[in-house]
């Protein structure tokens, strides 16, 4: 059994209103070094066989990605 | 026609929470009778002349809203009754499962205020020519409520028809004040609205009725054809 994590990241051009949410209350705890903040998820599959990360990839592609707002990565744990 | 009477067929899918059977009231009429289909099932009951996927929270809004919706069994179907050119309405999370599915342009993101928008909205008629909203002429205005967190569409109009566009308040941030749009064929159409709270003159407003109302008239229309 492969331990692949996939991380989902709205894409660069996408309005993030939860950053843009959290952007606010970091800078109004203080933290005035920030610039912008993006939420992503990070998504951990088990997955059996031989081509885990092909695997993952093409579960991606069926359900875990929408690629119209969201950018992903491929990696085993 | 077959022998099975003219049915509009609405998915109720886990979550779909009482949406379903307002719309089931709402598309009951003399002249079609209308039933509920199960995600899971894998065909449209005989005799459907249109199918409505209708608005909730299927499957918590988890991964993306629809997402995981709009893969369940009933969706093949679904899709082969859309490629042949059936009426299919998504209303709300409808919507979302459309967008999902990819028989809908763009994907409906949060709010912009990231808040649950319930109220009241104007709508206004844009193409007018897809047979959705019945006689109403471009321009025509109606009030019917929206419920939801994830409102906001976002993708290229040019790859729909927009139907209904909320007036200039658009409480949800959606692109180019899209509330409701058809695919270029205009047989499928989203809208975040929901006309089936809209259907009674106690409840504020009869609006929603034109929408099923010209749901029968084209899918009856279509079937006669």
């Amino acid at each position: 059994m492969s331990r692949v994590v996939v991380t989902v990241m709205p894409r660069a051009e996408t309005l993030d209103p939860q950053g843009q949410a959290v952007a606010g209350a970091l800078h109004q705890l203080g933290f005035d070094d920030l610039g912008d903040v993006r939420i992503g998820k990070r998504i951990v599959l088990e997955i059996d066989g031989d081509d885990p990360v092909g695997q993952a990839h093409a579960m991606c592609d069926r359900l875990l990605v929408n690629r119209l707002i969201e950018d992903y990565e491929v990696e085993t744990a | 026609m077959t022998g099975n009477p003219p049915t509009v067929t609405v998915v109720r899918f886990p979550g779909s929470l009482d949406h379903d059977a307002a719309v089931l009231a709402a598309v009951q009429t003399r002249i079609v009778s209308a039933a509920l289909v199960h995600h899971r099932d894998t065909e449209l009951p005989a005799g459907t002349i249109a199918v409505v996927l209708p608005g909730g929270f299927s499957y918590g809004d988890h991964l993306r809203c629809g997402a995981i919706a709009s893969r369940a069994p009933i969706m093949g179907a679904v899709r082969r009754f859309a490629a042949e050119g059936g009426r299919v309405l998504g209303i709300c999370n409808g919507f979302q499962i459309l967008c999902e599915a990819g028989l809908l342009p763009g994907v409906l993101r949060p709010n912009r205020t990231l808040s649950f928008v319930c109220r009241q909205v104007a709508l206004e008629v844009d193409d007018a020519g897809t047979g959705w909203s019945g006689d109403l002429p471009p321009g025509a205005r109606l009030s019917i409520p929206i419920k939801n967190h994830d409102g906001a569409w976002f993708g290229d109009p040019a790859e729909g028809r927009v139907v209904f566009r909320y007036d200039e308040t658009n409480p949800t941030g959606s692109h180019e004040r899209v509330a409701g749009i058809a695919n270029l064929d205009g047989n499928v159409l989203g809208m975040m609205p929901h006309p089936e709270c809209a259907c009674d003159p106690l409840v504020g407003s009869d609006d929603g009725r034109t929408i099923f109302d010209a749901l029968v008239q084209s899918a009856v229309r279509a079937e006669v054809a």
